[in-house]
């Protein structure tokens, strides 16, 4: 018999705001220390209360319509209610009554065709902290806790493990374009509840729901190891499936239960009497529908008129983080192909030499169009451009100081490179000779030297001129 | 009492209960779970007081997270012989010029009622909630307990106004409060429901207060709140979830007290709080517990909010006909220690007086033994009424 996986998946997603939900601290993923970046808030103290972070609202209600959505105009926040020493108050506020956002829709798009994805809802709610075990005690560590998240709540639409990867990567590369969050390793999260039910059944199978995956490379082995589980149970009965929470196991690439839903606990949601509820007016969503990124097919022809390739458009749009530095770079002033061909070509090219990805690549904006505006201005030609990128990417210089101290920012007048030329030319009698004679190649010795003699600085293009002219 | 540092000027001393930080003062909310806990910070109230130059000169005992009469089980201060509260006493005795309490279920404006000095739950979100330890934060509020209505109106004004620290504050910056609103023609009514629950000598406190208003031109009538009890529920049961939720956080695990044996995470939280909490504490988590279960949540914690604003909605009604409501602060003038598994069932029955007012945010004045409630920011009315027969009604 023939078998279909149904899919249906809960992510979580850590928003990139400068503090936490629900307090000012900022700057966890920097902390160095456990409880560095922790306040008497998050750590759930007597007397603190909690105070709504605006920022959150907006990144949340941004990923709504990016993955269009309805944005509920009035949302509340609920406490969930379990004991662990993670959770510094014993209960994680979030939102189960009046989500922020409902009834979304993604196009999926596979080797199998088009699917639609529907979104049942995102809400908002913050992290938890971690648990670090060591010898005979366990250690606390806060940092996370309150960290603000949104989990995107999918219907069971998805029938193979590629859809579920291909949405995964959309919605990386959306958000990380987007501003909404880095997606670094962890800051996605994802719990998949999967069946199995005969091809063509109305019903849907006994499901199971595989917590707390990370890395796509696992989500899709597992995804495939618990299809099979279920398959092979109803095809061969080798066991009774029960609806249960299952761990992956990365070494074994097998699932392992963790406990029946039958028992699980009952977290006495109820409404949040610290928060009241957030009503976003007319104005409000405006302005943040104003500040919406493009979305990404609209970006492709925005590229495509720019004149960027169909390659590097791919390339652009299945990396969020790069696209996100490309719009970022262009945003200052600089050119998309210019932009584009600096970061595809050249930043790719060192990155490569070390055996980097772009996962790696560390640049700001501001740092890679001050490289390109140098060269576009003729401060420092394109070989000095690419020293001054290399100097960025491998050690996280700053453009124009490098420039200054490695004497490469000398902007050179014709003037100054007619008075050099003249000399070099004077040295050189041997090559002019050559070169009236009919020895084109002697030209190319002679523009070498000046270009030795000017360290890189100058523009090539007026050394050319400049040389052309005195060889007539 | 408990004091921790007494420092004296010439504006006159506050003290304030254990619910409320201040800061590097062991505050333990009157609970054993909380041992040794020293405020990181004060509370929005006490500095606004400091600010202003008063001396916030001790902590006032108060029954585990207030959940008692008027403060009898305190974790290791438990009262003898008669309840008066230990704030309202020290008010009573001239000790302190005025004291600061949390109002979570009428616990203090039962205490001023049996120790004769007057106190103030104002209006939800007037005051900062910050830096309280906090039980049922739709309907807690810090108060006021002074001499009279004066004494109030002068601290209130202080204290009440915007705190962007506590997400419940309403944005006016400040609030006036006058007692000397003229009287003639106002309309006072008398809740029959609260007033038949009360015993002869509460009754005779109310009717004396009447008399009073009437020789200043205020109109006294007797209406019906049939909605009296059902308010009285919803609360409990709002106030019983509430704070199960947030005294959860008091695990023996980061601060406050820890049992000294335990073999694995659970039996740390077990016993800590098996220890750590009283027997009323515990009644209110189970009783809270339960409420808000899958199974019985329709019917009792949602019922609750529905509850509320069919109160809300028949109160205002009321309001815009009358400018106060009376009726008895406690439903006896005097209390005697008893046992603490009869208190769940005793705070029950006196909070009938006191619950409507933390329910919808009402603001509600226990003075001359007798509680006064009316509209939301309407505290000048209820104080001017108030201060008229001060002294009088006795």
């Amino acid at each position: 018999m023939n078998y279909e996986v149904v899919i249906g998946l809960e992510t979580h997603v850590e928003l990139s705001t400068e503090s936490k939900i629900f307090c000012s601290c900022g700057g966890h993923s920097a902390a160095k220390e456990p409880n560095d970046c922790v306040c008497p808030a998050c750590c759930g103290m007597p007397g603190m209360l909690p105070v709504m972070n605006k920022r959150v609202v907006e990144l949340a209600v941004t990923a709504g319509l990016m993955l269009n959505c309805n944005i509920n105009r009035y949302t509340t926040f609920d406490k969930k209610n379990y004991y662990y020493p993670d959770l510094p108050c014993a209960y994680q506020i979030t939102q189960l009554n009046h989500p922020i956002c409902t009834n979304g829709l993604v196009p999926v798009k596979t080797a199998a065709g088009v699917r639609e994805i529907r979104i049942k809802q995102i809400h908002m709610e913050e992290d938890a902290g971690k648990l670090v075990h060591g010898g005979h005690s366990s250690f606390v560590d806060f940092n996370r806790t309150s960290v603000p998240l949104i989990e995107i709540v999918t219907q069971p639409d998805f029938r193979s493990a590629e859809e579920v990867i291909t949405y995964l990567n959309k919605l990386k590369s959306m958000f990380r374009s987007g501003g909404i969050s880095e997606c670094e390793e962890g800051a996605m999260r994802c719990d998949i509840n999967l069946s199995v039910r005969p091809e063509g059944s109305e019903t849907y199978g006994v499901r199971t729901e595989i917590k707390n995956m990370s890395s796509f490379e696992a989500i899709e082995r597992a995804i495939r190891y618990e299809s099979q589980r279920h398959i092979d149970a109803l095809e061969y009965e080798t066991e009774q499936l029960v609806q249960e929470t299952r761990r992956f196991d990365e070494v074994s690439g097998k699932t392992f239960a963790m406990r029946n839903k039958e028992t699980e606990a009952d977290y006495r949601y109820f409404p949040d009497a610290n928060l009241m509820p957030i009503v976003i007016d007319d104005q409000w969503l405006e302005q943040i529908k104003a500040n919406k990124p493009v979305a990404l097919d609209e970006k492709a022809e925005l590229y495509r008129e720019a004149g960027i390739s169909e390659k590097e458009i791919a390339v652009l749009l299945a990396d969020g983080k790069v696209l996100k530095l490309l719009d970022d770079t262009v945003s200052l002033g600089v050119s998309p192909k210019e932009a584009a061909a600096w970061i595809l070509t050249d930043c790719a090219g060192i990155l490569r030499k070390d055996g980097k990805s772009f996962d790696d690549l560390v640049i700001t904006p501001e740092k890679l169009s001050a490289i390109i505006k140098m060269v576009e201005a003729g401060t420092i030609n394109r070989q000095a451009g690419k020293k001054v990128l290399i100097a960025v990417v491998e050690q996280d210089a700053d453009p124009v100081a490098f420039c200054k101290e490695n004497g490469l920012d000398r902007k050179v007048d014709s003037s100054a490179i007619d008075a050099i030329m003249d000399r070099i030319l004077a040295e050189n009698a041997q090559a002019v000779a050559d070169f009236k004679n009919g020895k084109t190649k002697a030209m190319q010795a002679l523009f070498g030297a000046c270009m030795r003699e000017l360290k890189g600085a100058g523009d090539p293009q007026m050394i050319k001129e400049i040389l052309e002219n005195k060889l007539k | 009492m408990n004091e921790y540092a007494v420092k004296i000027n010439e504006k006159g001393v506050i003290a304030v209960d254990d619910t409320i930080l201040v800061k590097d003062a062991e505050c333990k909310a009157g609970s054993k779970i909380l041992t040794g806990y020293k405020a990181l910070f004060s509370a929005e109230a006490v500095e606004r007081l400091e600010k202003k130059g008063y001396a916030v000169s001790g902590k006032t005992t108060v029954g585990e997270f207030g959940l008692d009469l008027v403060g009898e089980f305190a974790y290791g201060n438990e009262a003898e012989g008669a309840l008066k509260g230990a704030a309202a006493e020290l008010v009573a005795g001239g000790e302190v010029k005025a004291a600061l309490a949390v109002d979570m279920n009428g616990t203090p404006r039962r205490a001023a009622a049996l120790s004769g000095v007057a106190f103030l739950k104002p209006t939800y979100g007037t005051v900062s909630r910050y830096g309280v330890i906090s039980c049922a934060a739709s309907g807690e509020q810090v108060g006021v307990y002074a001499k009279g209505a004066d004494g109030i109106a002068e601290i209130m004004s202080v204290i009440a106004g915007h705190d962007g620290k506590d997400g419940t504050s309403l944005p006016e910056a400040s609030y006036e409060y006058k007692t000397d609103l003229p009287l003639k023609g106002k309309k006072v009514a008398i809740v029959k429901e609260l007033l038949d629950k009360a015993d002869e000598a509460s009754k005779a406190k109310v009717t004396a207060f009447a008399e009073s208003l009437k020789k200043n031109g205020v109109v006294v009538e007797e209406i019906s709140l049939p909605l009296a009890d059902a308010a009285n529920t919803a609360w409990q049961i709002l106030m019983c979830a509430e704070t199960c939720n947030n005294v959860s956080r008091y695990d023996g695990v980061k601060y406050g007290y820890r049992a000294e044996t335990y073999k694995n995470i659970d039996e740390l939280y077990v016993n800590s709080r098996t220890e750590g909490f009283n027997f009323l504490t515990k009644a209110v988590i189970l009783y809270g517990s339960d409420v808000l279960s899958k199974n019985r949540y329709k019917d009792c914690y949602d019922k609750s909010l529905r509850v509320r604003r069919v109160v809300a909605d028949a109160v205002k009604a009321l309001c815009e006909q009358y400018d106060a409501l009376l009726t008895p602060a406690c439903g006896k003038t005097a209390f005697d220690s008893y046992d603490i598994h009869e208190a769940f069932g005793r705070v029950f029955e006196q909070s009938a007086f006191t619950a409507i007012a933390n329910l919808i945010g009402i603001p509600a004045l226990s003075a001359n033994g007798v509680q006064l409630m009316g509209k939301a920011f309407g505290e000048s009315t209820l104080l001017s009424l108030s201060k008229s027969a001060e002294g009088k009604g006795e």
